[in-house]
């Protein structure tokens, strides 16, 4: 999923109303006409996929019940854990520059107040949202490439002088972070300036009377204001990236596996699946992916009641 | 209201003070104005240079429209127009699923918000958690689900899960129940409409900013998917262009030394091709900016 589409489902759902009451209209066939096309979808394509998987998860290969027998054998498996580690590191550099840059940027942005600064700021912070996946690794494979590179020159100054070096096995979660940072911060970005828009003048005022300065404000005032966002993007975030996939595999295959592709969790699954046929163990693994997204939004859905206005 | 709105502007006017806060803020501000738009930029300029000049010439410098017309019959001349096959493919794709998103969409969250009937609860607390799971979680499933019935490699493998759009199904859902005057649709049926001639004659005129707002985030998400495509198919008369450009890139030297032969692509072309394969959305997003921010930041500014 783009960026963009995810930090517009996080303003849509974190705004939402109470759900509205429907007219007290009778069973109609109807209602169930309307409704059929997208009740087939979502029994064709989100529950029975993900019952088809628990089933899978826990047969074998000749459809007897394997008990856990699958989810030990991914969990054993030697790649398993380099994966999690991999996943989970690139994951805390993410989240860290996500909180902290976006929050400031953010701030500063809606500090300024030419109006049509603001407004191209906020756009150039945007645009990279329009290259998902393949294009936005393929653009900054141009990027740490450095006899290609436009930072070429930076790149020597820190001591890389080839590819090869530049996406060395330490290096790779700050680049996933970093391009993961470049294409979604800027969908964050607006929604925290319209969030910040939402803080009402008088309080600021308020604070200004009693002395308070700007960095005081944002500390003391629009920080804490911000932080039931801040909550739900380091959650959506931390959904979307426990399933890292596109980034490892494109360098994997652009750097003839120097990268290798099993760096990810998901990549793992699709190794699994494609290489050695084994739809079992892939399913588990898919399953453990898929609990952690199904815990994250169902405590977020849940929870909704944090994000209702006051 | 007024009065604290003029306040307040003044009051922010004289809001970051000191020589030395204001610089520090500037440098930041250029600093990551630099970090978003270098790379676009440099990448629209490499397209118009020959190899050796984006080795060795000015990362800065404007190519000339000779190299950029080579660049592109490179790009097209590719195993004999696949790109073009895969734009094409692309297209189909990602409009076979809009189309079939907007058709099952708009019915149903128009259904959810508006009438009543057994599940609905259900169907909405469904739809709410899937829209929040990263899509790219339940391909594998579908791949299992898909493989199980013999659809893997047809295209409908790819556009009918990308029709699932639970997300368009809630934004819908949220227009309906809280745009459309209740007394409206009351005053239809007393003027004796039936219940289909409240929907199709009174709710879908109504609903022109929605369908656009669905088209918008269905055909973005569409083109851009990589994952679902790349697990479903195999073969590459049917990749879209995002699973495609795997292919230009394993036969780019610079990046994949062992593909040096007949059919190498140099870097010029390769970033030719990562512009073409966002083309479309990088226009779709230009022309419908402002309503997108705003359609975006909608939620959370105070009515």
């Amino acid at each position: 999923m783009t960026l963009v589409d995810r930090t517009a489902r996080a303003a849509a759902v974190a705004t939402r109303r109470p759900p509205a009451r429907p007219p007290a209209t009778r069973d109609s066939l109807l209602s169930y006409g309307l409704i059929s096309g997208y009740a087939v979808l979502t029994l064709a394509f989100g529950l029975l996929p993900a019952l088809y998987a628990v089933y899978l998860a826990f047969t074998d290969a000749t459809g007897g019940f394997a008990g856990l027998a699958n989810f030990t054998k991914a969990v054993g498996d030697f790649r398993f854990w380099p994966a999690v580690s991999h996943v989970a590191l690139y994951l805390i550099i993410w989240l860290v520059a996500l909180v902290l840059l976006v929050t400031v940027l953010a701030v500063i942005v809606h500090a300024i107040r030419v109006r049509w600064l603001s407004r191209t700021l906020r756009f150039v912070f945007y645009l990279p949202g329009a290259l998902a996946g393949a294009s936005s690794v393929l653009l900054w494979l141009f990027v740490l490439d450095p006899t290609a590179s436009p930072v070429g020159g930076l790149l020597r100054l820190f001591g890389f002088d080839s590819f090869v070096q530049v996406i060395l096995p330490g290096n790779l979660p700050v680049i996933f972070a970093v391009i993961a940072f470049w294409t979604g911060a800027g969908g964050w970005i607006v929604i925290m300036y319209g969030a910040l828009n939402n803080i009402s003048a008088e309080v600021i005022e308020a604070a200004r009377v009693d002395g308070a300065n700007a960095v005081q404000i944002a500390w003391r005032i629009q920080l804490p204001m911000l932080r039931k966002w801040i909550a739900y993007m380091s959650m959506m975030s931390l959904a979307a990236g426990t399933q890292l996939f596109v980034e490892p595999q494109l360098l994997s295959q652009a750097s003839n596996a120097v990268v290798p592709n099993d760096y990810s969790l998901n990549q793992l699954a699709y190794q699994y699946a494609f290489q050695q046929n084994d739809f079992n163990t892939a399913a588990a693994i898919s399953l453990l992916l898929l609990v952690v997204a199904l815990a994250l939004s169902a405590v977020f859905v849940t929870r909704g009641g944090l994000f209702e206005r006051e | 209201m007024t009065s604290a709105r003029t306040g307040s502007a003044t009051a922010h006017r004289r809001g970051v003070s000191g020589w030395s806060a204001r610089t520090i803020i500037a440098v930041m501000v250029v600093v990551f104005v630099l970090f978003f738009a270098v790379p676009i930029v440099w990448l629209l300029l490499a397209t118009t240079k020959s190899a050796r000049a984006l080795s060795v010439g000015n990362p800065f410098a404007v190519g000339s429209a000779g190299d950029l017309s080579t660049n592109w019959s490179q790009l097209f001349g590719f195993q004999d127009g696949a790109v073009t096959t895969w734009m094409t493919n692309s297209a189909s794709y990602a409009l076979g699923a809009l189309v079939i998103t907007l058709v099952v969409s708009i019915p149903a969250g128009y259904a959810l918000a508006l009438t009543r009937f057994r599940f609905r609860r259900l169907l909405l607390v469904l739809t709410l958690i899937v829209m929040l799971i990263p899509n790219t979680a339940l391909v594998l499933p579908i791949f299992l689900e898909l493989n199980a019935v013999g659809l893997i490699g047809s295209p409908l493998s790819v556009i009918l899960p990308m029709s699932f759009f639970p997300f368009g199904v809630y934004l819908t859902y949220i227009y309906f129940s809280t745009s459309i005057p209740r007394d409206l649709l009351a005053a239809a049926r007393i003027d004796g409409c039936r219940e289909i001639q409240v929907f199709t004659r009174i709710a879908l005129p109504l609903a022109a900013p929605i369908v656009a707002l669905v088209a918008f985030f269905s055909f973005v998400q569409n083109w851009n998917n990589f994952f679902l495509p790349f697990v479903m198919l195999p073969s590459s008369d049917g990749y879209p262009v995002q699973v495609g450009l795997t292919s230009l890139l394993a036969s780019t030297p610079a990046f994949n030394p062992s593909s040096a032969g007949g059919q190498s692509v140099q870097l010029p072309t390769l970033a030719l091709a990562t512009v073409v394969s966002v083309l479309p959305v990088l226009i779709v997003f230009l022309v419908s900016q402002r309503f997108l921010v705003a359609g975006m930041t909608a939620g959370g500014t105070k009515e």
